[in-house]
């Protein structure tokens, strides 16, 4: 089993969506979220993903699909 | 033996052991280094600084390394420049430019991958590793050379080969990654999760940014042992930003310095999510897709945007965004009044710094310094409208006739 954590920033018309629960439902996965902050415009969390690597690829790619933006918990590596 | 003594979580104040890490277990905050400042104040005088060597490690004691087995390519101590032909463009008498160009790989990225080499060999580590589309490539290939440790640099596929040969020369194993920019940062936090690996702004991150404390205290010292009214500082991550702020408070706290009150103004490219955050009265720094051809300042998703908003409050400071046009001329105007070629970045400070001045949050005689914290040769591409030569025959009156044109 692989963990990883993510940060998920969900834009306005995704806040309302169940985006987490089917990430959890339609995967292999164990969700569990670590700190959030949720507006009616805009929300973030940051998540804890327990799985298969392949599953966790998988569902990262599914939520990205879905409009999720997904960054790594502590900022952009890639520097100039 | 070093001063460090714990890693401390910015967000709930946990502390941790000096580990290769950089979150928080409990509340995925991101860790900073304390140090024993008791003690460093027994042994740190200005001149046991003053005959430190010519380099950053002059400031040993205030760098979070245990011992003396520095992996050192010369990093630091670099040039503070009174400049008078820019100040003079700009309305300003007493206007100072550190120039960070002059380090051994031409940017102030050397500040930092000189602690995070020095910190991963004394963690055991053989492999050092960064994702990075230029500046902090070439540095991280060049301190493993040095150090004779295994270099892995994760680049974008996309990435063009002139750019990434500043750092090839050194090498490094080069992993060309097939994705979007979202895509490679989120490999290389993989990457450094699963192997043993100390990747310099991952889990070498609380270190590594602790060099750019060094673009703080070489100020102090080379100014007379005072901090500026005005520093102007290029920011992406804005570690760099915050980091010489705290370098200022480190000197105060030591009691080199008077309480520091330099306004710290932060300068980057249209459209930064820091900006955004500081125009709307916020500090809730929402990632974005950069757009700018400033690439080393053009991070998405700042990972010290909250904390330089803190910087902004807490000194009074401020943000500016500044076009590429503007970003254009303020290389050029650089270049061609004080004989200095920044990159891109640099081009972003001076044009936040024009602005700044007509909006009379510069006065005229306020001590003033400008930080330019690369070298515009790896940037070349920019500026490239300047390249507009007199062409002539090979003959005196051919060559007379195009200087007459000229007048």
């Amino acid at each position: 089993m692989a963990q990883a954590k993510f940060r998920f920033t969900f834009p306005q018309d995704l806040v309302t969506e169940p985006i987490i629960y089917n990430l959890g439902r339609n995967f292999e996965l164990i969700t569990n979220i670590r700190r959030a902050n949720v507006t009616d415009d805009q929300g973030w969390v940051i998540l804890e993903l327990e799985g298969d690597q392949d599953e966790i690829e998988r569902g990262i790619a599914w939520v990205t699909e879905n409009k999720v933006r997904v960054d790594p918990i502590s900022g952009d590596v890639i520097e100039g | 033996m070093g001063y460090a003594s714990v890693l401390q979580c910015k967000e709930c104040g946990r502390e941790y052991p000096l580990e290769p890490t950089n979150v928080c277990e409990f509340c995925f905050g991101p860790l900073e280094v304390q140090y024993d400042y008791k003690n460093i104040a027994k042994v740190m005088t200005k001149e046991s600084i003053q005959n430190g060597p010519n380099s950053m490690w002059r400031y040993k004691e205030l760098l979070p390394v245990a011992g003396d087995d520095i992996v050192n390519i010369n990093s630091g101590f670099t040039p503070l420049i009174k400049a008078n032909r820019l100040g003079e463009e700009l309305g300003l008498t007493n206007l100072y430019l550190k120039n960070d160009c002059v380090n051994p790989t031409h940017s102030f990225k050397d500040r930092v991958v000189t602690v995070a080499a020095t910190k991963a060999k004394e963690f055991g580590f053989d492999t050092i590793a960064c994702a990075s589309t230029g500046n902090l490539a070439g540095s991280v290939a060049a301190h493993a050379a040095r150090a004779g440790m295994r270099c892995f640099v994760f680049i974008p596929a996309d990435l063009e080969t002139g750019k990434i040969i500043g750092a090839a020369v050194y090498g490094p194993t080069l992993v060309a990654v097939k994705g979007s920019y979202d895509e490679v940062n989120r490999l290389c936090s993989e990457v450094a999760d699963r192997h043993g690996w100390a990747f310099v702004n991952i889990n070498i991150r609380p270190y590594y940014s602790e060099g750019s404390k060094s673009l703080g205290y070489e100020v102090v010292e080379q100014l007379g042992w005072k901090t500026p009214v005005h520093a102007v500082v290029p920011a992406a991550s804005g570690s760099l930003y915050t980091k010489i702020w705290k370098g200022f408070k480190e000197f105060n706290q030591l009691g080199f310095i008077d309480t520091p009150t330099t306004q710290m103004h932060l300068a980057t490219y249209t459209g930064s999510p820091i900006v955004t955050a500081y125009d709307e009265g916020t500090k809730d720094v929402r990632p974005v897709k950069p757009k700018t051809i400033a690439k080393s300042l053009a991070i998405g998703n700042p990972a010290d945007g909250y904390y330089a908003l803190n910087t902004i409050e807490e000194t009074q400071g401020s943000a500016t965004a500044v076009s590429d046009e503007e970003v254009v001329d303020g290389m050029l105007l650089l270049a061609q009044t004080e004989g200095i070629f920044g990159e891109t970045a640099g081009g972003v400070t001076i044009a936040s710094l024009k602005r700044l001045v007509k909006q009379g949050k510069i006065n005229q005689d306020d001590l003033t310094v400008a930080y330019i914290t690369g070298s515009g040769l790896k940037t070349q591409e920019a500026v490239e409208k300047v390249v507009q030569p007199l062409h002539v025959e090979p003959t005196l009156n051919s060559f007379e006739d195009a200087l007459k044109a000229t007048r």
